[in-house]
């Protein structure tokens, strides 16, 4: 039974990674980019939320929906003050740079409204735990909502992407921007736009990973955010279903590794699965391979 | 008369090794005349291990144009090598100048082989995941040395990957490397001196490195790597080479910071991949490929929170804005053309006021 209950454990943090890595690979898909705020964002919309239960008294569900409000917002605001100038910059590392002082400037706003210290994150989950063959193996509630929420938002994204204007937009932009410009397809909209629905998911993240494990510190979203990362290049970077995939296999690779080798080593575990993935295809799961040209 | 004669790279790098004499002076001087406070003067030694990072970084990111994400690990490798070095030899080799040049020599061996080691198999690798590969790389030395235990007693050494106790020690055995707690008094040899000469050395290594046959080659690598194997360059041997010299001068950073430091302990703020993160923006921001800029850039980003001490909790806050204001500064293809048209202007302005004069 225990190995089960791993299990589930470990595709409910996958579906975590899966959430968040979704962003990481639109915004990489369609603009190129690492997107090194991302993991920040994630702490944003859990602090949001905090607030707006504890603070302002909202239930949950409102709270929730504050927090992605917001994180659309910022998503939005960063893209446009900080990565936009540079998206035509020489050099790509730039943007990358840009994105890790990004990331400092959310971590020490944090740090200056909330302190450093780890507050508890009481839990948004209303849905009882699941008790199934006699007692003997207890689904938490936010196990349930967690893997069924990444359910949900992978068919959206997909329907979204498939049947929508502006979701076949982001595919064209994704693929070549001048084209997709010459097409009439508003290049910066559609940008923003792929970072709004990210930053919102990075939100939706965020209460899910502060629900199952209840702290919140200014640093939170920056190990997640890593590992998300890793999910997304995993699956093959640039893909959605390589980033749902990337991101379950890693959580629950993540779980074994802590319960059946080492606590201490899994995050060893989890890059090292990840190193010898790449060196046997290198482009991920379900990368593309293109091939270059003189 | 003798600068004349010189090529224009030779000027060049003399100008880089003199701005780093200049800077020690300087820097002496103020010491000397007590106008450093005793905060900074602890960090000149640590600042000089950032300046050898942030060059040998370069070397990878600007030279050989990959981008690298795990220096960190490097470093990590060379600081715990030559620390474990110096302690089991406090007491055999009791001169230390001797002992240091060997914890050099060993801390720059180990974390070199590391290099080729990660880098055969990483550099098959493109870009992006090539950066998170070596990433993931640099997260696991951190690992492995926070659950790596050695001891030694009369029987020779004992290993153990759990705890202090399981090393099974007889009662006059000592732990040396103990997991998490890392090494505790590795003598403190490092000086700001050293460390300064070992920025001159790392700097004569990557220059000549960059203007010699094989630099050649691995810049021509970084511009068009096909267009570099049809005339007949070895990728992989001068891939591997690059990214091998980085890593073992990044253990060299890791021997002075070991020596600086009375309890050595592998923590995500010294060895993880934000420390990597910040080698990156003092490349980045320094000038990818200007090993001079990159020496500026460690230099003011170090010194920067420090400064903004009064400011206490706004420093961070600061440092992160100033970042960010100037790479898009830096980069922005808005900024460079107000840039250039400003800068035109004012060239005109002091063109008219010079014949004016005249």
């Amino acid at each position: 039974m225990s190995f089960i209950s791993y299990l589930v454990n470990g595709i409910s943090l996958g579906s975590v990674y899966a959430i968040i890595a979704l962003g990481y690979t639109m915004v990489y898909g369609i603009a190129k980019m690492l997107n090194f705020a991302h993991g920040d964002v994630i702490m944003a919309g859990a602090y949001v939320v905090m607030v707006a239960i504890s603070g302002a008294g909202l239930p949950p569900l409102a709270a929730v929906l504050v927090a992605v409000v917001f994180c659309t917002i910022l998503g939005v605001v960063i893209e446009s003050v900080a990565y936009r100038p540079l998206l035509n910059a020489a050099s790509s590392l730039a943007v990358l740079i840009t994105a890790i002082g990004v990331s400092y400037l959310l971590q020490n706003i944090a740090l200056l409204i909330f302190g450093a210290n780890t507050k508890s994150f009481s839990s948004v989950v209303p849905v009882p735990a699941l008790v199934l063959a006699g007692g003997r193996l207890t689904i938490a509630g936010e196990t349930i909502v967690t893997i069924f929420s990444c359910i949900v938002i992978m068919i959206g994204l997909s329907l979204f992407i498939k049947k929508s204007k502006a979701g076949q937009a982001m595919l064209a932009v994704s693929e070549d921007k001048g084209a997709a410009q010459l097409m009439g397809i508003n290049v910066n909209g559609t940008i923003a736009l792929t970072f709004a629905i990210g930053s919102a998911l990075a939100a939706i993240a965020g209460v899910l990973l502060c629900s199952a494990y209840p702290s919140l510190n200014p640093y939170t979203g920056a190990m997640p955010g890593i590992k998300a990362f890793v999910a997304a290049v995993f699956g093959g970077i640039g893909s959605i279903p390589g980033a749902l995939i990337g991101g379950i296999l890693l959580g629950i690779i993540e779980i074994f590794g802590k319960a059946y080798i080492s606590s201490q080593m899994a995050d060893a575990i989890v890059f090292g699965v990840l190193i010898i993935v790449l060196i046997v295809k290198p482009t991920g799961i379900l990368g593309k391979n293109i091939q270059e040209k003189v | 008369m003798t600068m004349k004669k010189m090529s224009k790279t030779t000027k060049s790098n003399m100008i880089t090794y003199l701005m780093v004499i200049v800077i020690f002076l300087v820097v002496e001087i103020l010491v000397f005349t007590g106008n450093v406070s005793s905060l900074l003067q602890g960090l000149l030694v640590p600042l000089c291990a950032y300046i050898i990072l942030a060059v040998s970084l370069n070397l990878t990111v600007g030279i050989l144009g990959e981008l690298s994400l795990g220096h960190a690990g490097f470093m990590c490798v060379g600081a715990f090598t030559s620390a474990f070095f110096s302690k089991c030899t406090v007491d055999t080799i009791t001169a230390s100048g001797l002992r240091y040049f060997l914890a050099l020599l060993i801390g720059a061996a180990a974390a070199g082989i590391c290099g080729i080691l990660i880098g055969i198999p990483v550099l098959r690798l493109k870009g992006d995941y090539l950066a998170i590969v070596t990433l993931a790389f640099g997260e696991i030395i951190k690992n492995i040395v926070n659950i790596l235990f050695i001891g030694r007693d009369s029987n020779g050494f004992h290993f153990s990957t759990k705890d202090s106790l399981s090393l099974g020690l007889e009662d006059g055995g000592k732990v040396i490397v103990n997991g998490p707690q890392g090494i505790t008094g590795t003598p403190k040899d490092s000086t700001f001196f050293i460390g300064v000469v070992l920025i001159l050395v790392t700097l004569f290594i990557v220059l000549n490195l960059i203007h010699s046959r094989s630099g050649r080659a691995i810049m021509a690598i970084r511009d068009n790597r096909i267009a570099a194997e049809s005339v007949g360059i070895n990728i992989t041997k001068y891939k591997l080479m690059a990214f091998s010299i980085s890593a073992s001068l990044a253990g060299v950073a890791g021997v002075i910071y070991a020596h600086n430091l009375a309890t050595l302990t592998a923590q995500p703020k010294n060895f993880g991949y934000n420390m990597s993160i910040m080698i990156l923006v003092f490349v980045v921001l320094g000038g990818i490929g200007n090993m001079r800029g990159s020496i500026i850039a460690a230099i003011i980003l170090t010194l920067l929170p420090e400064l903004l001490r009064s400011l206490s909790d706004y420093r961070m806050l600061i440092y992160a804005v100033v970042l960010i204001v100037m790479m898009l500064f830096n980069w922005s293809p808005k900024a460079i053309e107000w840039r250039g048209k400003y800068s035109s202007k004012f060239r005109r302005k002091n063109k008219k006021s010079t014949k004016e004069a005249a």
